[in-house]
Formats: C-alpha cells, sequence, structure tokens
C-alpha cells in the first residue's frame, strides 16, 4: 500500500495494531483486518446504522469514520458484550423480547441501544424510539425491539 | 465504497493547521466530522489530495460565555450542543434545532463548524446562524478575522472561509431575556434533510412584535434571512393577518430545488407553513 500507516487502538478491551491506507474506513478494518464481522455493512451510506460501534463513548456509524481517525481510541463491538460467558442484558432480552427477525440489524441496534442506556439508564419509550432513529430494522416494525431495550434496563437498574 | 486515494494529516493545534494548510495548498480538505465530505468522496464527489483532521486540536471543542456572548470552538458536536445546559439556559434555539439535525450517532461526529461551512443550504445550522446573528470566526495565515452569519454564505457549497483558513470559533449573542424561538423542519423520515424548514427568534413588546428574526433551511442556493417578513411584523400583534403576510413574504424568497422531496409549488408552500408555525411557537414562548 502507497501510504500506509500504522493505527493502534483498544478494541473490546485488548490492544490491536493495524497498518491501513488513510482511506480505508473503519468498518473494512474491524471485518477484514481484524474478523470482527458483528458490525454489518449495510447502506454504506451512513444511513442504516447496521455497522454501528462505540467509539470513545459515542455511537458512531463506522462505515463513516476512517480507521487512521481511530488512533489511541476505545472501540466496542458487539463482539465486546458478552462478559465472562453470560450474554449482556440487551443481548439476553433480545433473545427474550424476540427483538430480532433476520438479525442483520441486531449488532448495531444492541450497540446503539448499550450507549443510550449509559448516559439515559431510564428512558421512556419515546426516549428510547428517538434514541435508536439512526437504526433501520425491516423486519420487527421495532416494536419488540423497543420491549427489548426496556426490558434490559430494568434488569442494568435492578443489577445497580 | 471507498474515497480515492489522499494523505492524511493530524495537527494538534490550530497554528498547526494553518501552517499545514498553506503548505498543501487548494488539493487539501478540512476533515470534521465527516458526516458530509466522506460521503461525497465515497461517491468521488471530491478527491482531495490531503484530508487535515481537525479532530485532535483540543482547543477547537467547548462551550463557553464570553460577556454577552456565548462562544462554540468549531469542532463542538451536535450532540454536544443538544446536551449542553448552558445553550439549554442561553440560546435554546441551538438545542431545539440541534435535535432535528440527522440522527444520534450522526450528531456524535458532526460538528457545528462542519456543518457550518460545507455551504449546502440543506443542513440545518447556516439558518440558525441567521436566526441568532452569530458571527465566525476565520483563522488564517494572517491571523484572525470575525465576519457576520449574514453574508456568510454566498452559494451552493460556497462561503466566505478562504481556502487557506479555518473557522475556529462561533460567537452568538446572548438573545434578550423573554426572546422567544422555534425551529420548525418538515422531513421525510429522520436523517432526512430538511423538506422545508425555519428558525424564529422573536421579540415581543406587550402585544407587539419588537424584532423578528427569520431564517429559511433549503429554500434556495444557501439559507436565506427572510428580511421582508421580518419587517412586515414590526409593531404588529401575532394574529393570523400577520402571519399569513409573514409567511406569504417567506414564500416570495423562495428558490427551492425541485426533488423527491417534493416541487417548487410544495416546497414553497411548506416553507410557508414552517414560517407561520415557527412564529406561533415562538410567539408562545415570548414574553414581552
Amino acid at each position: 500500500m502507497a501510504n500506509a500507516r500504522k493505527v493502534s487502538f483498544t478494541l473490546n478491551g485488548k490492544p490491536v495494531e493495524v497498518s491501513v491506507e488513510p482511506r480505508e474506513l473503519l468498518i473494512t478494518t474491524l471485518r477484514e483486518r481484524l474478523a470482527h464481522t458483528g458490525p454489518h455493512i449495510g447502506c454504506e451510506t451512513s444511513h442504516c446504522g447496521a455497522c454501528t460501534v462505540d467509539l470513545n463513548e459515542m455511537s458512531v456509524k463506522s462505515c463513516t469514520v476512517l480507521a487512521v481517525q481511530c488512533e489511541g481510541a476505545q472501540i466496542t463491538t458487539i463482539e465486546g458484550m458478552e462478559q465472562g460467558g453470560a450474554l449482556h442484558a440487551l443481548q439476553q432480552a433480545f433473545h427474550e423480547e424476540h427483538g430480532l427477525q433476520c438479525g442483520y440489524c441486531t449488532p448495531g441496534m444492541i450497540t446503539r441501544a448499550y450507549r443510550l442506556l449509559k448516559e439515559n439508564p431510564n428512558p421512556s419509550e419515546q426516549e428510547i424510539r428517538s434514541g435508536i432513529s439512526g437504526n433501520l430494522c425491516r423486519c420487527t416494525g421495532y416494536q419488540n425491539i423497543v420491549k427489548a431495550v426496556q426490558s434490559a434496563a430494568k434488569k442494568l437498574a435492578a443489577a445497580g | 465504497m471507498f474515497p480515492a486515494g489522499f494523505d492524511y494529516h493530524a495537527p494538534q493545534s490550530v497554528a498547526d493547521a494553518v501552517k499545514l494548510l498553506g503548505k498543501l495548498g487548494p488539493e487539501a480538505k478540512l476533515l470534521a466530522g465527516g458526516h458530509s465530505l466522506l460521503p461525497m468522496m465515497k461517491l468521488r464527489f471530491a478527491e482531495p489530495a490531503h484530508l487535515v483532521d481537525l479532530g485532535r486540536i483540543a482547543e477547537l471543542r467547548g462551550i463557553s460565555e464570553s460577556g454577552k456572548e456565548i462562544r462554540i470552538g468549531a469542532m463542538t458536536t451536535e450532540h454536544e450542543l443538544l446536551n449542553s445546559k448552558l445553550l439549554a439556559d442561553k440560546v435554546p434555539l441551538l438545542v431545539e434545532g440541534a435535535g432535528w439535525i440527522a440522527d444520534p450517532q450522526v450528531r456524535y461526529k458532526g460538528t457545528i463548524g462542519g456543518d457550518i461551512s460545507h455551504g449546502d443550504p440543506a443542513n440545518d445550522q447556516p439558518a440558525l446562524m441567521l436566526a441568532l446573528d452569530a458571527s465566525f470566526v476565520l483563522t488564517g495565515p494572517k491571523g484572525e478575522r470575525v465576519v457576520k452569519a449574514d453574508g456568510y454564505f454566498l452559494g451552493l457549497y460556497s462561503t466566505q472561509l478562504a481556502e487557506d483558513e479555518i473557522l475556529t470559533q462561533i460567537r452568538i449573542p446572548v438573545p434578550p431575556a423573554g426572546s422567544g424561538w422555534s425551529y420548525q423542519k418538515l422531513k421525510r423520515k429522520t436523517g432526512d434533510f430538511a423538506t422545508a424548514a425555519t428558525a424564529v427568534m422573536l421579540q415581543m413588546k406587550g402585544k407587539s412584535v419588537a424584532k423578528a428574526s427569520i431564517a429559511l433551511t433549503n429554500a434556495g442556493p444557501t439559507a436565506l434571512k427572510a428580511r421582508e417578513a421580518e419587517a412586515s411584523l414590526a409593531g404588529k400583534p401575532i394574529d393570523e393577518a400577520s402571519l399569513a403576510e409573514a409567511a406569504r413574504l417567506a414564500m416570495s424568497i423562495c428558490q427551492p430545488t425541485p426533488d423527491q422531496r417534493g416541487d417548487d409549488e410544495y416546497k414553497r408552500a411548506m416553507c410557508g407553513e414552517m414560517t407561520r408555525r415557527a412564529l406561533e411557537a415562538a410567539h408562545a414562548r415570548a414574553k414581552g
């Protein structure tokens, strides 16, 4: 690669270093260099939210971030949600509330909901709907996704 | 979908960024939040040879009060505007407006400076800046100059920002106590640009309008200040007749581009409707 440069960041708690061209998008680095295929490529135009990851405590669409912008960053993907073999409360709630059908949007949806609940642990239904408005789901009609986020919020609050 | 190749630069200070811009010349573009520029680069509408990323420059972020104005670093994100207690208290129009921009993920990355300097009339900040009578600090090799938002927007993707300058700060005079405000935006779905939108600041004296400031989003090649509509309200009460006349005058300056959001006639009508609603909402909030 003509002008490749090294970029280091923390991915799901582990330090990683990659060599990338400046034009490489974060979603490509995650999927093709680091084998993290949880974040999906949907529209690739920053509309659908399937590629959402958590970057320095922000939900971002990784199709519209360059990997070179991530030097020193803390990145969490859906692969980093599970802890010690136990599903995250959001993952468990999406399973229990049937918050997915085809599942394509789910990694982005859960990663976005993770940050939403960090910022607002007890959101109203309306706050959940606007909070996930950057994530498109073409199967569920969102009803069960909202229920899943509400259910996870309750469980997380109860767990303290 | 990759952009064409480019070299990437991440200066740590405004001074270094200005030096880099001078050295790299017109083949360089500034990268702010990247949510307008990167999509354009992916579609090859833009193919800069160099990107100068402003994301590492701490001095370009933050919201503060200085005397009678609010100062906002150009790299402050829309998310930060939306969650600012200072803005909620002093310039609530900006908080309301930020909430209408794009979607949550885009607001974490999108910046007020990028939104303004992209020069896209479909962006929301240009009209908000016109309504708030904001000024912009432009920093270049010869130092700083301060220009008014009114006059900054020259045409589609064209502003007063020179190729060797960086928009570093936005300055907003704190509106007088009791001012009413509203941003009314019609859009087809979350994340879409406005079919039509209107920003209003309103000062009342008793039952009469003391001062109205009205600006329109996506109604022409730049955000538009609806001067005749503003003047028509001076000294009048807000009622059906004055609202209808202000809406008519706002519609009269529209030059909307027909697209999938609507034809000229529909967009013009919606601009009038957003203007009427924004004035009504601002009036309900104003204390004269």
